[in-house]
Protein backbone atom coordinates (compact mmCIF):
# COMPACT_ATOMS: atom_id res chain seq x y z
CA UNK A 1 0.00 0.00 0.00
CA UNK A 2 1.41 3.58 -1.05
CA UNK A 3 0.81 6.48 1.00
CA UNK A 4 -0.49 7.92 -2.40
CA UNK A 5 -3.66 5.41 -2.22
CA UNK A 6 -6.87 6.53 -1.88
CA UNK A 7 -7.89 6.21 2.05
CA UNK A 8 -10.62 8.09 1.16
CA UNK A 9 -12.57 12.02 2.34
CA UNK A 10 -11.09 13.09 5.34
CA UNK A 11 -13.93 14.18 8.13
CA UNK A 12 -13.72 16.21 11.41
CA UNK A 13 -14.46 13.86 14.75
CA UNK A 14 -16.50 16.12 17.03
CA UNK A 15 -17.71 14.05 20.89
CA UNK A 16 -20.11 14.48 23.40
CA UNK A 17 -19.03 13.36 26.51
CA UNK A 18 -22.09 13.20 28.40
CA UNK A 19 -25.44 13.91 26.74
CA UNK A 20 -26.50 17.70 27.69
CA UNK A 21 -22.81 19.17 26.86
CA UNK A 22 -21.51 20.52 23.73
CA UNK A 23 -19.25 18.00 21.43
CA UNK A 24 -15.50 19.29 21.45
CA UNK A 25 -13.44 18.47 18.63
CA UNK A 26 -11.50 15.47 19.03
CA UNK A 27 -10.14 14.44 15.81
CA UNK A 28 -10.20 13.70 12.25
CA UNK A 29 -10.51 10.55 10.47
CA UNK A 30 -10.72 9.13 6.82
CA UNK A 31 -13.47 7.57 5.58
CA UNK A 32 -15.33 6.34 1.84
CA UNK A 33 -18.87 7.56 2.98
CA UNK A 34 -21.00 8.45 6.06
CA UNK A 35 -21.13 5.06 7.47
CA UNK A 36 -17.74 4.20 6.93
CA UNK A 37 -16.73 7.67 8.55
CA UNK A 38 -18.93 7.72 11.60
CA UNK A 39 -17.54 4.34 12.18
CA UNK A 40 -14.13 4.90 11.98
CA UNK A 41 -14.79 7.90 14.59
CA UNK A 42 -16.35 5.40 16.70
CA UNK A 43 -13.47 3.31 16.64
CA UNK A 44 -10.81 5.56 17.02
CA UNK A 45 -11.95 7.80 19.59
CA UNK A 46 -14.73 6.38 21.39
CA UNK A 47 -13.79 3.16 22.45
CA UNK A 48 -12.74 3.96 26.19
CA UNK A 49 -15.91 5.85 27.26
CA UNK A 50 -15.17 8.55 25.62
CA UNK A 51 -18.88 10.02 24.91
CA UNK A 52 -21.92 9.04 24.46
CA UNK A 53 -22.62 11.38 21.61
CA UNK A 54 -20.96 11.58 17.99
CA UNK A 55 -20.76 13.75 15.21
CA UNK A 56 -18.24 13.42 11.77
CA UNK A 57 -18.69 16.31 9.19
CA UNK A 58 -16.81 16.30 6.13
CA UNK A 59 -13.73 18.52 6.47
CA UNK A 60 -14.04 20.41 3.30
CA UNK A 61 -17.21 21.80 4.66
CA UNK A 62 -15.86 23.94 7.59
CA UNK A 63 -15.93 27.09 6.74
CA UNK A 64 -12.87 28.30 8.60
CA UNK A 65 -10.80 32.44 9.13
CA UNK A 66 -8.05 32.28 7.45
CA UNK A 67 -4.73 32.67 9.27
CA UNK A 68 -3.68 36.02 7.37
CA UNK A 69 -7.11 37.05 8.67
CA UNK A 70 -7.10 36.61 11.91
CA UNK A 71 -5.67 39.95 13.23
CA UNK A 72 -8.55 42.02 12.28
CA UNK A 73 -11.25 39.42 12.13
CA UNK A 74 -10.49 39.09 16.45
CA UNK A 75 -9.70 41.97 17.52
CA UNK A 76 -12.61 43.73 19.08
CA UNK A 77 -10.98 42.46 22.32
CA UNK A 78 -9.02 43.79 25.04
CA UNK A 79 -9.46 47.59 24.78
CA UNK A 80 -13.17 47.68 25.03
CA UNK A 81 -13.56 46.40 28.43
CA UNK A 82 -17.79 47.26 27.80
CA UNK A 83 -17.82 44.27 26.03
CA UNK A 84 -16.96 42.30 28.93
CA UNK A 85 -19.83 42.05 31.55
CA UNK A 86 -17.50 41.40 34.22
CA UNK A 87 -19.11 44.50 36.32
CA UNK A 88 -22.19 41.97 37.45
CA UNK A 89 -21.80 40.11 40.97
CA UNK A 90 -23.00 36.33 39.99
CA UNK A 91 -25.61 34.78 42.20
CA UNK A 92 -23.92 32.05 44.02
CA UNK A 93 -24.38 28.36 41.93
CA UNK A 94 -23.95 29.74 39.08
CA UNK A 95 -20.91 28.06 37.36
CA UNK A 96 -21.02 27.97 33.45
CA UNK A 97 -20.28 31.63 33.18
CA UNK B 1 -20.76 -32.43 31.27
CA UNK B 2 -18.34 -33.53 28.46
CA UNK B 3 -21.17 -32.60 25.75
CA UNK B 4 -21.48 -29.35 28.01
CA UNK B 5 -18.06 -28.90 28.19
CA UNK B 6 -18.00 -29.48 24.14
CA UNK B 7 -20.76 -26.87 23.49
CA UNK B 8 -18.80 -23.67 25.45
CA UNK B 9 -15.70 -25.06 23.59
CA UNK B 10 -17.41 -24.50 20.05
CA UNK B 11 -17.76 -21.09 20.95
CA UNK B 12 -14.86 -19.94 22.67
CA UNK B 13 -13.01 -21.43 20.00
CA UNK B 14 -14.81 -19.83 17.01
CA UNK B 15 -14.38 -16.55 18.63
CA UNK B 16 -10.43 -17.52 19.74
CA UNK B 17 -9.28 -18.49 16.45
CA UNK B 18 -11.40 -15.55 14.18
CA UNK B 19 -9.88 -13.32 16.95
CA UNK B 20 -6.51 -14.72 15.49
CA UNK B 21 -7.17 -14.34 12.06
CA UNK B 22 -7.76 -10.60 12.37
CA UNK B 23 -5.02 -9.49 15.30
CA UNK B 24 -2.73 -11.55 12.50
CA UNK B 25 -4.00 -8.18 10.08
CA UNK B 26 -3.24 -5.13 12.44
CA UNK B 27 -0.44 -2.91 10.87
CA UNK B 28 -1.24 -4.58 7.57
CA UNK B 29 -4.88 -2.83 7.65
CA UNK B 30 -5.46 -0.81 4.49
CA UNK B 31 -5.30 2.64 6.12
CA UNK B 32 -5.06 3.33 9.57
CA UNK B 33 -8.68 3.64 10.78
CA UNK B 34 -9.65 0.02 9.06
CA UNK B 35 -6.04 -1.40 11.10
CA UNK B 36 -7.77 0.08 14.67
CA UNK B 37 -11.28 -0.81 13.39
CA UNK B 38 -10.41 -4.44 12.74
CA UNK B 39 -8.04 -5.28 15.88
CA UNK B 40 -11.41 -3.84 17.81
CA UNK B 41 -13.09 -6.43 16.59
CA UNK B 42 -10.45 -8.71 17.28
CA UNK B 43 -10.33 -7.63 21.14
CA UNK B 44 -14.18 -8.15 21.49
CA UNK B 45 -13.96 -11.38 20.41
CA UNK B 46 -10.90 -12.78 22.64
CA UNK B 47 -12.85 -11.26 25.27
CA UNK B 48 -15.76 -13.60 24.71
CA UNK B 49 -12.90 -16.52 23.68
CA UNK B 50 -11.60 -15.69 27.38
CA UNK B 51 -14.78 -15.76 29.50
CA UNK B 52 -15.67 -18.92 28.16
CA UNK B 53 -12.76 -20.64 28.23
CA UNK B 54 -12.13 -19.65 32.00
CA UNK B 55 -15.95 -20.65 32.52
CA UNK B 56 -14.97 -23.96 30.45
CA UNK B 57 -12.17 -24.60 32.54
CA UNK B 58 -13.91 -25.12 35.78
CA UNK B 59 -16.59 -27.05 34.23
CA UNK B 60 -14.05 -29.81 33.45
CA UNK B 61 -12.96 -29.59 37.12
CA UNK B 62 -9.11 -30.66 36.05
CA UNK B 63 -7.58 -27.65 37.54
CA UNK B 64 -7.09 -26.55 33.95
CA UNK B 65 -7.06 -22.75 33.51
CA UNK B 66 -8.93 -21.13 30.11
CA UNK B 67 -5.20 -20.30 29.16
CA UNK B 68 -4.19 -24.18 29.31
CA UNK B 69 -7.55 -24.55 27.28
CA UNK B 70 -6.22 -21.80 24.59
CA UNK B 71 -2.36 -22.51 24.50
CA UNK B 72 -2.05 -26.52 25.54
CA UNK B 73 -4.45 -28.09 23.04
CA UNK B 74 -3.64 -30.38 20.52
CA UNK B 75 -4.95 -29.08 17.20
CA UNK B 76 -8.12 -32.10 17.46
CA UNK B 77 -9.23 -30.84 20.33
CA UNK B 78 -10.22 -27.93 18.67
CA UNK B 79 -13.93 -27.63 17.80
CA UNK B 80 -14.16 -24.04 15.70
CA UNK B 81 -15.67 -24.18 12.53
CA UNK B 82 -13.41 -24.37 9.35
CA UNK B 83 -14.75 -20.85 8.47
CA UNK B 84 -12.90 -18.92 10.92
CA UNK B 85 -9.42 -20.43 10.36
CA UNK B 86 -9.14 -19.41 6.75
CA UNK B 87 -6.38 -17.40 5.96
CA UNK B 88 -6.63 -13.59 5.38
CA UNK B 89 -5.88 -13.59 1.19
CA UNK B 90 -6.60 -10.02 0.87
CA UNK B 91 -8.94 -7.66 2.70
CA UNK B 92 -12.08 -8.78 0.37
CA UNK B 93 -11.57 -12.34 2.50
CA UNK B 94 -11.48 -10.61 5.62
CA UNK B 95 -14.85 -8.72 5.32
CA UNK B 96 -16.39 -11.47 4.07
CA UNK B 97 -15.22 -13.77 6.24
CA UNK B 98 -15.98 -11.92 8.85
CA UNK B 99 -19.44 -11.01 7.53
CA UNK B 100 -20.53 -14.68 7.03
CA UNK B 101 -19.34 -15.20 10.71
CA UNK B 102 -21.11 -11.72 12.13
CA UNK B 103 -23.90 -12.73 10.66
CA UNK B 104 -24.26 -16.42 12.01
CA UNK B 105 -23.28 -15.16 15.50
CA UNK B 106 -25.65 -12.12 15.52
CA UNK B 107 -28.25 -14.70 14.88
CA UNK B 108 -27.07 -17.39 17.37
CA UNK B 109 -26.13 -15.38 20.40
CA UNK B 110 -30.13 -14.07 20.20
CA UNK B 111 -30.85 -17.05 20.46
CA UNK B 112 -28.85 -18.46 23.01
CA UNK B 113 -29.94 -15.32 25.55
CA UNK B 114 -32.87 -18.13 26.18
CA UNK B 115 -30.37 -20.95 27.09
CA UNK B 116 -31.34 -22.10 30.73
CA UNK B 117 -27.60 -22.73 31.14
CA UNK B 118 -27.33 -19.48 33.33
CA UNK B 119 -23.76 -18.31 32.24
CA UNK B 120 -24.39 -19.20 28.16
CA UNK B 121 -27.35 -16.55 28.01
CA UNK B 122 -25.30 -14.27 30.28
CA UNK B 123 -22.25 -14.01 28.12
CA UNK B 124 -24.96 -14.44 24.91
CA UNK B 125 -26.38 -11.22 26.47
CA UNK B 126 -23.62 -9.39 26.74
CA UNK B 127 -22.15 -10.68 23.18
CA UNK B 128 -25.29 -9.10 21.30
CA UNK B 129 -24.25 -5.27 21.29
CA UNK B 130 -20.75 -6.00 20.39
CA UNK B 131 -22.10 -8.32 17.66
CA UNK B 132 -24.98 -6.11 16.35
CA UNK B 133 -22.01 -3.38 15.55
CA UNK B 134 -19.32 -5.90 13.82
CA UNK B 135 -22.44 -7.09 11.57
CA UNK B 136 -23.46 -3.47 10.91
CA UNK B 137 -19.64 -2.54 9.70
CA UNK B 138 -18.63 -5.94 7.75
CA UNK B 139 -22.55 -5.55 5.95
CA UNK B 140 -21.86 -2.35 4.84
CA UNK B 141 -17.91 -3.46 3.83
CA UNK B 142 -19.64 -5.68 1.64
CA UNK B 143 -21.77 -3.83 -0.04
CA UNK B 144 -19.14 -0.90 -0.34
CA UNK B 145 -16.58 -3.43 -1.70
CA UNK B 146 -19.62 -4.93 -4.33
CA UNK B 147 -20.99 -1.77 -5.23
CA UNK B 148 -17.08 0.16 -5.84
CA UNK B 149 -14.44 -0.48 -8.61
CA UNK B 150 -14.79 -3.42 -11.03
CA UNK B 151 -11.42 -4.60 -8.83
CA UNK B 152 -13.43 -4.10 -5.55
CA UNK B 153 -16.45 -6.31 -7.01
CA UNK B 154 -13.94 -9.31 -8.26
CA UNK B 155 -12.16 -9.79 -5.14
CA UNK B 156 -15.64 -9.91 -2.82
CA UNK B 157 -16.80 -11.99 -5.27
CA UNK B 158 -14.10 -14.02 -5.37
CA UNK B 159 -14.05 -14.24 -1.79
CA UNK B 160 -17.25 -15.39 -1.49
CA UNK B 161 -16.89 -18.16 -3.80
CA UNK B 162 -13.39 -19.36 -1.97
CA UNK B 163 -15.72 -18.99 1.36
CA UNK B 164 -18.99 -20.50 0.93
CA UNK B 165 -17.88 -24.07 0.69
CA UNK B 166 -16.93 -23.58 4.88
CA UNK B 167 -20.72 -21.87 5.86
CA UNK B 168 -22.58 -25.19 6.01
CA UNK B 169 -21.17 -26.53 8.68
CA UNK B 170 -21.90 -23.39 10.78
CA UNK B 171 -25.62 -25.34 10.98
CA UNK B 172 -23.91 -28.84 11.09
CA UNK B 173 -25.93 -30.35 14.17
CA UNK B 174 -23.65 -32.65 15.73
CA UNK B 175 -24.60 -35.27 18.02
CA UNK B 176 -23.33 -32.89 21.04
CA UNK B 177 -25.74 -30.11 19.53
CA UNK B 178 -28.81 -32.28 19.69
CA UNK B 179 -28.32 -33.07 22.83
CA UNK B 180 -28.21 -29.58 23.78
CA UNK B 181 -30.94 -28.02 22.29
CA UNK B 182 -32.99 -30.91 23.30
CA UNK B 183 -31.85 -29.72 26.85
CA UNK B 184 -33.08 -26.42 26.35
CA UNK B 185 -29.36 -25.17 26.41
CA UNK B 186 -28.46 -25.01 22.71
CA UNK B 187 -29.84 -23.38 20.02
CA UNK B 188 -31.89 -24.32 17.13
CA UNK B 189 -29.34 -24.74 14.21
CA UNK B 190 -31.89 -25.13 11.58
CA UNK B 191 -33.85 -21.59 12.53
CA UNK B 192 -30.59 -19.89 12.66
CA UNK B 193 -30.24 -20.63 9.05
CA UNK B 194 -33.34 -19.49 7.49
CA UNK B 195 -32.14 -16.64 9.28
CA UNK B 196 -28.51 -16.18 8.40
CA UNK B 197 -30.21 -17.24 4.86
CA UNK B 198 -32.56 -14.35 4.92
CA UNK B 199 -29.82 -11.77 6.15
CA UNK B 200 -26.91 -12.86 3.71
CA UNK B 201 -28.87 -13.16 0.55
CA UNK B 202 -30.11 -8.91 1.55
CA UNK B 203 -26.86 -7.96 1.91
CA UNK B 204 -25.92 -10.16 -1.35
CA UNK B 205 -28.26 -8.25 -3.28
CA UNK B 206 -27.57 -4.86 -2.37
CA UNK B 207 -23.41 -5.35 -2.80
CA UNK B 208 -25.15 -6.92 -6.52
CA UNK B 209 -23.23 -10.51 -5.30
CA UNK B 210 -24.09 -13.40 -6.04
CA UNK B 211 -24.47 -16.14 -3.92
CA UNK B 212 -22.58 -19.74 -5.54
CA UNK B 213 -25.11 -22.14 -6.69
CA UNK B 214 -24.48 -25.93 -6.27
CA UNK B 215 -21.33 -25.99 -4.12
CA UNK B 216 -20.00 -28.62 -2.17
CA UNK B 217 -19.68 -28.31 1.38
CA UNK B 218 -16.99 -29.54 4.07
CA UNK B 219 -17.41 -29.99 7.15
CA UNK B 220 -15.00 -31.03 10.01
CA UNK B 221 -14.22 -28.50 12.30
CA UNK B 222 -16.96 -29.42 15.30
CA UNK B 223 -14.94 -32.85 15.40
CA UNK B 224 -11.72 -31.72 15.18
CA UNK B 225 -10.71 -32.41 11.47
CA UNK B 226 -9.66 -28.97 10.45
CA UNK B 227 -8.17 -27.59 7.48
CA UNK B 228 -4.36 -27.37 6.72
CA UNK B 229 -3.96 -23.76 8.40
CA UNK B 230 -5.24 -24.53 11.97
CA UNK B 231 -2.09 -26.22 12.35
CA UNK B 232 -0.18 -23.03 11.34
CA UNK B 233 -2.18 -20.62 13.61
CA UNK B 234 -1.40 -23.12 16.51
CA UNK B 235 2.00 -23.27 15.57
CA UNK B 236 2.43 -19.64 16.18
CA UNK B 237 0.14 -19.13 18.95
CA UNK B 238 1.06 -22.03 20.99
CA UNK B 239 4.60 -21.07 20.67
CA UNK B 240 5.31 -18.91 23.78
CA UNK B 241 3.43 -21.39 26.19
CA UNK B 242 4.86 -24.19 24.48
CA UNK B 243 8.77 -22.74 24.82
CA UNK B 244 8.54 -21.55 27.77
CA UNK B 245 5.98 -23.60 29.96
CA UNK B 246 6.04 -21.26 32.98
CA UNK B 247 6.10 -17.83 31.33
CA UNK B 248 3.43 -15.66 33.42
CA UNK B 249 2.45 -11.61 31.75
Amino acid sequence: MKSTDNQGELWEVFIQSKPGQSFKHAGSVHGFDKDNAIENARDTYTRRNEGTGLWVVQSKEIIAVALNESDYFFEPATDKIYRHPTFYNLPEGVTHM
Amino acid sequence: MKTTLNYYLQIADNALILSHRLAENTSKGPFLEEDLATANVALDLIGLAESVLNEAAKLEGLGQTGDDLAYRRDESEFVNCLLVEQPNRDFAHIVTRQFLMDTFNYHYFIALTESKDSFLSAIAFKSIKEVTYHLRRSSEWMIRLGTGTDESKHRVQLAINTLWKFTDELFEESEGDKEMLAKGIGTNLTEIKNQWNQKVNEILYMAHLESPKNQFSVLGGKQGKHTEHLGHILAEMQFLPGKYPDAVW
